[in-house]
Order: C-alpha cells, then structure tokens, then sequence
C-alpha cells in the first residue's frame, strides 16, 4: 500500500507541480501590484494559488484512494476482518493526510521558487497547513467514500467535494497571507476556523463511515 | 432607473416558477395515470366503507 | 365486491397530485403574488438612491429566506428522520425540498446580479449573500446530483441522507467564513439590508417573504406527490420484473423435470 502511493504522488505531484507553472503563465509574473511595496501581483497571490494547486491536486490523489481499493476489494477484506468503519476511516484519512503533506511540501517549495515571496511567521505557515491539511484529507475520504464504487465518481467527487472546501480555501489563503506578509495576527483568527473543520469532518467521517461503507 | 433590470427579474422569477410548477403537475399527472388507484398517494383519502380484499 | 350502500360516493384518488388542501393553498399562492406584484412594482415608491432597483429586492431577499431556512433545513431534517427510521416519506420529502430549495436560490442569485447592476454598477460584488448563495447553488446541485445516480435505491437513499445533513452544515460553514471575510474588506459595498425602509416597503417585504414561503410549500406538495409516484413506479416495475424472473423460473422447472442440474 505504501509502494503504491508513491507511484500515485509521481503523477500527483507533478500535476501540482505544473498547475503552479501554468498560474505563472496565466497571471503574468511582471504584473506590478500598483502602490504596494515593489510587489508583482503574482507574488501577492502566492498564497491563493499555492491553496489552489493542493486543491486541485488533492483531487486526484483523493480520486486514486478509492479506486484502487475498490479494484481489490480491500475495502470488503478490511470489513469482514472486524475492523471498525471508524478505523478505516482514520485510517485512509491518514494515508491521505501524509500523501497531502508530501505534495504541499513539494508543492510549497516550488512556489516560493516560482512566485518568490517572503516568509514572515513561519510557525503560523506551518500551523495552518496541518490543520488545512487535517480538514482536506478527512472531507476528502468521506466524500470518497461517498461516491465509492460509481462510475461517475471521477466528476462527482470534485463537484461535491469543491464546494466544502471553499471556506478552508478561504482560510488557509488568508491566514498564509499572513504568514508570508503581514502581521500574524490577521491570520490566527482563521486557524480557529481551520481548526473547526477539520474538528467537525474528522467527526463527521467517523460517525458516517459506518454507514456509508454497508453494502444494503 | 432600473426598472430594465426590475422587468426581467420578475420575469425570470415567475415565468420560472409558471414553468416550473407547470412541469411538475404534468409529470404527476402522466405518472398517476400509469399507477392503479391504491398507489398513487402516500396516505389515501379515507374511502367509505369497503371490504378489505386481501 | 363491496355492498356498501350509500357510501359508494367515495372519493377516488384522482390522476393527478392536486387535492382540495393543494387547490386552497395554490389559490391563497395566487392572490399572494397578485397582491405582491401590485405591492413592489406600482405602490410602493422608489428608494432614495437605488431607485426603482429596490423592488428586486422584494423577491431577493425572501427567495434566499425561502432556500436556506425553509428548504434545506427540510432537507436536513427529511436526512436526519430517513436515517433513523428508513422512512420513504422523509427521504423523498429532503429531496424534493432540496430541489425546490435549488430553485429559489437561482432566484437569489438571479435578482441578486440584476439588482446589482444598477446599483454597484457591475452584475457581481463579492458580498456575503451572492458570495455565500454561489457555493451553496453549487453544494446543493451536486446533492441533487447524488439522488439521481443510478444505484441501489436504499443505498442511495442513505448517501444522500448522510449528504443532505453535512452539506446543511456546509451551508452554516460557508455563510459564516464568507460574512466575516467580507466583513474584513468594507469597500463601497451596498448590502440590501442597509437600505432604509420603512412602512409600504416594510410591508411589501413581508408580503414578499409570506409569498414566497406558501409558494414553496404549494411546490412542495406536488412535488413531493410526483416523488411518490416515481417511488411507487419504480416498486411497480421491480415487481413485475421479480414476477417475470419467477415464472420464467416455474417454466424452465418444469419444462426440465426429470433431467439432472
């Protein structure tokens, strides 16, 4: 299971990499934000579009989870081998939360080579990837999960999952802001929102899994 | 000032709703029509007295 | 058989999802709007400085009060019941609240751009209500997109309870985060609240929002009758195809009697 994850961050990762190529090119690096500190536009929005190439990138490493366990019917083996749903649940979302780690990283890196921006308050940078990050991977599996085993579950797990992750976008976006920028304490409030979301999905995803794994 | 955007709001809302529920009631209509009588509602309205058949 | 004397007046259920409530409440839906319409677009005035753009706002409003307190909270609750009881009724009850609920919120979205235009000067400002209304239209399509995939009907049933109760949370995260983001950014931003109103507008307000609501609980009722009966169909037809494989089996038995399996 390890091995195969990390054949799935070498199309992953590099699909992260190139969406934050591709920002470059679609939001000129010579744009100049006008009055602000000798800034390009494309700097200032590193924070937005770092969050986007997780988030777009989350959605096919999301996406793999669940097909592959479905084509080995592991999920049938996990279950009848008495393991709690919860188990699986925290489980996968931990799998996931690591491969996510690894791709931010990865991906984290490349944008501050690419869009070059400085770095103020590092520990509110790292805070508030692992609690995004928390919140990503567990919405993610539940909505997996939800859409297990379907054909369409290609386009239907970025339609459903897209919207519930607008507000971690949100937050994340402008508390890195803030840890990039400007004062830390703009961006702390936002940790609290963060913090509540993932709280509120690992919660959802443990009480739900059952549910969701039973087979009628 | 305004009113060209006030016209096609209310347009849009009520012809909407008109087309909307228009839809739904021929949709009950053609589904009812193909359903005997026991089963078109979730509670039936009280019939007089019948012989239970069953 | 039935011997029932004077009874056989008996109503029969009719081929179609009206009923005498329906017909009151649809009737009562009719006068409603005839009063609104005369209410927003002839007697009350023009505001001070949106002018007669104001009058969006008597739709506006009441169709976004609809959606999120009324519709998706039955949703939520429809969700809820069906998953504790396996309750039909609730199950299709959330969902033809939910579709009703998608419904009204274009109509937020709708009158929300179109009253924008005149006032802020472009069709979209990043305001809480337009803001929050887009990702909520976007959350509950793809909830409507879940009821209609083509899998088992309980287990769909159940993904869909699970989703109608988080996405009802989705919608309290969204609506929050996206008021206190803009709440941080007070630009030139007219929120359709802040406009003073007073007497006939205040009226027309509330008439619009009555309207609105008996509007979407007239929709309701058919439409969750039409629900029913696709439900009821649906049984129908797996039935008959239960029937069918048994007497194809009884056929098959007995045309091979006496040969070995």
């Amino acid at each position: 299971m390890e091995w195969v994850s990390r054949v799935l961050t070498t199309q992953v990762l590099p699909f992260g990499l190139l969406v934050l190529i591709l920002f470059g090119f679609g939001i000129s690096p010579d744009l100049q934000v006008r009055g602000s500190e000798d800034r390009s536009v494309l700097e200032q929005v590193a924070p937005g579009l770092f969050w986007l190439a997780v988030l777009f990138s989350a959605l096919l490493a999301i996406g793999r989870s669940f097909a592959i366990e479905a084509v080995d019917g592991n999920l049938d083996a996990l279950r009848l081998a008495g393991l709690e749903p919860a188990g699986i649940f925290l489980g996968k979302g931990a799998a996931t939360l690591v491969e996510l780690f690894v791709l931010e990283l990865i991906v984290g890196v490349g944008a501050f080579l690419f869009y070059g921006s400085p770095l103020a308050n590092p520990l509110l940078l790292i805070t508030t990837v692992v609690l995004a990050t928390v919140g990503i991977a567990a919405a993610g599996t539940l909505y997996a999960a939800l859409a297990a085993g379907l054909r369409v579950r290609d386009t239907l797990v970025p339609l459903l999952l897209l919207p519930v992750l607008a507000p971690v976008l949100l937050a994340a976006t402008l508390a890195t802001e803030a840890a990039l920028f400007g004062p830390a304490s703009d961006g702390w409030p936002w940790l609290y929102a963060l913090g509540a979301f993932a709280i509120l999905y690992v919660g959802a995803g443990i009480l739900a899994f059952g549910s969701l794994l039973e087979e009628s | 000032m305004g009113w060209e955007y006030v016209i096609p709001g209310y347009l849009v809302v009520f012809g909407t709703l008109a087309v909307y529920a228009t839809a739904v009631l021929r949709r009950g209509r053609s589904l009812s029509k193909q359903l005997p009588e026991e089963k078109r509602r979730f509670l039936a309205p009280e019939a007089g007295t019948t012989d239970l058949e069953k | 058989m039935t011997t029932t004397g004077v009874d056989t007046n008996v109503s029969t259920v009719p081929a179609h999802t009206g009923s005498r409530g329906s017909r009151a409440l649809g009737a009562i839906c009719l006068v409603l709007i005839a009063a609104l319409l005369i209410f927003a677009l002839w007697v009350t005035p023009p505001e001070v400085s949106q002018r007669d753009a104001v009058r969006l706002f008597y739709i506006h409003v009441p169709s976004a009060i609809v959606s999120f307190y009324i519709a998706f909270t039955i949703t939520l609750i429809g969700s809820i019941l069906y998953l504790a009881k396996q309750s039909v009724f609730w199950d299709l009850m959330a969902g033809a609240s939910a579709e009703i609920g998608v419904v009204f919120l274009g109509f937020t979205l709708v009158t929300g751009m179109l009253w924008g235009r005149p006032t802020w000067g472009t069709y979209w400002q990043w305001d809480p209500r337009l803001t929050s209304t887009a990702v909520s239209f976007v959350l509950y399509l793809g909830y409507l997109a879940v009821r209609r995939l083509d899998m088992d009907p309980a287990l769909r049933s159940r993904r869909a309870a699970i989703l109608g109760i988080v996405s009802f949370a989705n919608l309290i995260i969204v609506r929050y985060s996206v008021s206190w983001w803009r709440s941080l950014h007070q630009g030139t931003t007219l929120d359709p609240v802040d406009t003073q109103m007073d007497g006939v507008m205040l009226f027309t307000f509330f008439l619009g929002t009555i309207t609105m609501i008996l509007v979407f609980f007239w929709l309701l009722i058919h439409r969750f009758r039409v629900a029913w009966l696709e439900h009821q169909l649906a049984e129908v037809g797996l039935e008959a195809a239960i029937q069918e494989r048994r007497s194809e089996g009884n056929a098959s038995d007995a045309s091979s009697d006496g040969k070995t399996r």
